[in-house]
């Protein structure tokens, strides 16, 4: 790791104004509809500044925060799923011709962007969706141009949501790896690390200084601090084989009486990849799209097949995304498809908890 | 070029197998994307009806002859409902093959035994095409197809004809028995009755896991190895590429691990409802 370097508030303006200057569209959290996302960033001042969040399970709240705090709002709604694997994209072209007809890949013109202020288990759940998209039997192009030359700069949290459980999922608080700049938040600035090239390139563009070993020291021990106090937790000992073992738990047909099945904890996941393949036809016949949706593992349709539908009940869908997102990740990708940044539980309308769940099928293990 | 690229094909013949099935060959047009396209016996193809839709088929054609591409398609939903009306000298798509295929490697020099039910099974006809093509390299060869009613005995004539073929059995049975039926009565579990193989045969199936759960099980009672089972999964498919998730069954995406699991691999899963 290089030198850390400090970064005054006032500076992060300039950092703004030299990655848009570089043609980055700069992205970061934005406060739009009582929640924040990512969104184009042009002034510091679009940033929440002064807000922080209260969340717990189905309840998410902006409240006024610590004065002149800038990234004090830990996440929305909002991961960066959507930046690279489009809610709704085209991918292909085909047009009509005569006696057949013709076949244009349709590659997005993606803007080279910037993003600030992303979470460390952001980070960890996109290099989830690059293994998913990228490092896999087939490479997704349209991931793939959207994906590159991005520029992250990360913040480290110093506070952590109520709903937040990544230090279970080692995924944070701090952010380890996927990002060009890591900012840990002080009162008068940032301690700034830089983990690429490009952004060994941009701190030398703006001449930051050495930061004094005081204010390392105390960057560190917020980290730490914040680790500490997280609130939620979640074993994950013996998984996969406590939800593959636990495929007839009590637990199921208790959660399955909460779950309305809305699809929300998969539209708000960073890592869920579920999308439907769509031909879309233009009203005069001759032209033909091949659209991809996200699509949830909720959705009634989702495992229907002619004249068999094989998980109709809401008890099977909800297995199929825990066990999913728990268990069966882990085979087929190596990891964990969950991050503990606890968007899933904030967002849930009637609140259910996947940690809570967890505790419960093992606490019920073996003993039906 | 992505995963999801379609090849416009054009279709060379069109034969009907019986109502509301239907087998096209088809030629993909553009000369490179043919001379490159190779496949393995029970691998499968996305196929393309114009602004309608996709939907994996299995590949029944010969697997020595890659230029020339044979689907069975069954009528059953709304893009195949417009296949139904596919003409020889219309162009569709494909994109493909996916899929892992049929062991019919491991399976040489191996009495084999396949089994399937229900409405007529296209992947194990490529199969048992594949197999009498090459008679000399297999042992004995036990086709074993159960159906509820005879009217659901579709290829009654193949049947026929792969009863005549050298060191072949065929064994039929249906539930519910009519006038016309000569063949055994009962489920098709009931046939394994009258199977005498070695425990060293190579089993492969497709059809309704209900009834490859039995087989399985009265299979196993021979002493043949549940890896030495095989079985064709059935799931929807949007992508075929092991992306859009809509296979998965646990661990297992149908399209890239599958579609043919061997009993050992799935056992556990078998028979658990909502998987």
């Amino acid at each position: 790791m290089n030198e850390p370097l400090k970064l005054k508030k006032a500076a992060l303006q300039d950092l703004i104004d030299l990655l848009r200057r570089e043609e980055f569209k700069v992205l970061g959290p934005v406060v739009r509809e009582g929640s924040v996302a990512f969104h184009e960033v042009r002034e510091v001042s679009d940033l929440p500044i002064g807000m922080r969040d209260a969340q717990e399970a189905g309840r998410y709240r902006l409240t006024p925060g610590v004065d002149g705090e800038i990234f004090g709002v830990v996440n929305g709604a909002g991961s960066l799923k959507p930046f690279f694997f489009a809610p709704h994209e085209i991918l292909l072209e085909v047009r009509r011709e005569h006696r057949g007809f013709k076949v244009r890949d349709a590659t997005p013109a993606a803007p080279r962007l910037a993003l600030i202020g992303v979470r460390a288990c952001d980070l960890a759940a996109l290099a989830i969706q690059d293994r998913i998209f990228l490092h896999d039997k087939f490479r997704d192009a349209h991931y793939e141009a959207r994906r590159k030359d991005v520029f992250f700069v990360a913040v480290n949290c110093t506070r952590s949501a109520p709903t937040c459980f990544c230090v279970s999922m080692k995924t944070g608080p701090e952010a380890a790896s996927g990002f060009d700049l890591a900012m840990t938040e002080m009162e008068d600035g940032f301690v700034v690390r830089t983990g690429s090239a490009a952004g060994e390139r941009v701190v030398s563009k703006l001449q930051l200084p050495t930061a004094a070993s005081e204010d390392v020291a105390k960057a560190r021990a917020r980290i730490d601090e914040c680790a500490s106090g997280m609130q939620r937790q979640m074993d994950t000992s013996d998984l996969p084989h406590l939800l593959y073992d636990e495929v007839d738990s009590p637990r199921w047909n208790d959660v399955a009486a909460r779950c309305l099945s809305c699809t929300n904890c998969t539209m708000v996941c960073p890592t869920c990849f579920c999308h439907s393949v769509m031909d879309v036809q233009e009203l005069d016949g001759n032209m033909s799209r091949r659209v991809r949706q996200w699509d949830s593992c909720f959705s009634l349709e989702h495992a229907h097949i002619h004249g068999i539908n094989f998980r109709p009940r809401i008890h099977d869908r909800y297995r199929q995304w825990l066990t999913h997102k728990l268990a069966s990740w882990i085979d087929q990708f190596g990891t964990s498809g969950c991050v503990g940044c606890g968007r899933c539980i904030t967002w849930c309308p009637v609140g259910i908890d996947l940690t809570e769940e967890v505790a419960a099928i093992r606490a019920q293990r073996g003993k039906h | 070029m992505t995963p999801y690229t379609i090849h416009p094909a054009r279709i060379t013949a069109r034969r009907t197998e019986t109502e509301g099935i239907y087998t096209f060959t088809m030629r993909l047009l553009d000369p490179s994307v043919r001379a490159a396209y190779r496949f393995q016996a029970g691998q499968f193809n996305m196929l393309y009806a114009f602004g309608i839709g996709e939907v994996a088929i299995s590949i029944v054609s010969d697997p020595s002859e890659p230029e020339i591409l044979e689907h069975t398609v069954r009528v059953a939903g709304r893009v195949t409902g417009v296949m139904a009306d596919w003409k020889v000298g219309d162009v569709v798509g494909v994109r493909g093959p996916y899929g892992n295929g049929w062991p019919v490697d491991a399976a040489r020099g191996r009495d084999v035994v396949i089994v399937t039910g229900g409405l007529g099974c296209a992947p194990v006809v490529g199969l048992i095409n594949y197999i009498i093509r090459r008679r000399d390299e297999y042992g004995e060869l036990h086709i074993l197809h159960g159906v509820r009613t005879p009217n659901d005995l579709l290829y009654r004539e193949k049947f026929d004809e792969w009863r005549r073929v050298p060191r072949t059995r065929v064994y039929l049975t249906t539930d519910q028995p009519d006038k016309s039926w000569h063949y055994r009565i009962g489920v098709v579990t009931e046939l394994f009755d009258e199977l005498n193989v070695a425990p060293s045969a190579i089993v492969m199936m497709c059809g309704p896991e209900v009834m490859m759960r039995f087989a399985a099980h009265a299979l196993l009672q021979k002493g043949i190895g549940d890896d030495s089972i095989h079985l064709s999964m059935e799931r929807r498919m949007e992508c075929a590429v092991g992306l859009c998730g809509h296979c998965q069954y646990r661990e297992h995406f149908v399209c890239k691990d599958g579609p043919v699991f061997t009993y050992r691999t799935v056992r556990r899963l078998f028979g658990v409802s909502g998987i």
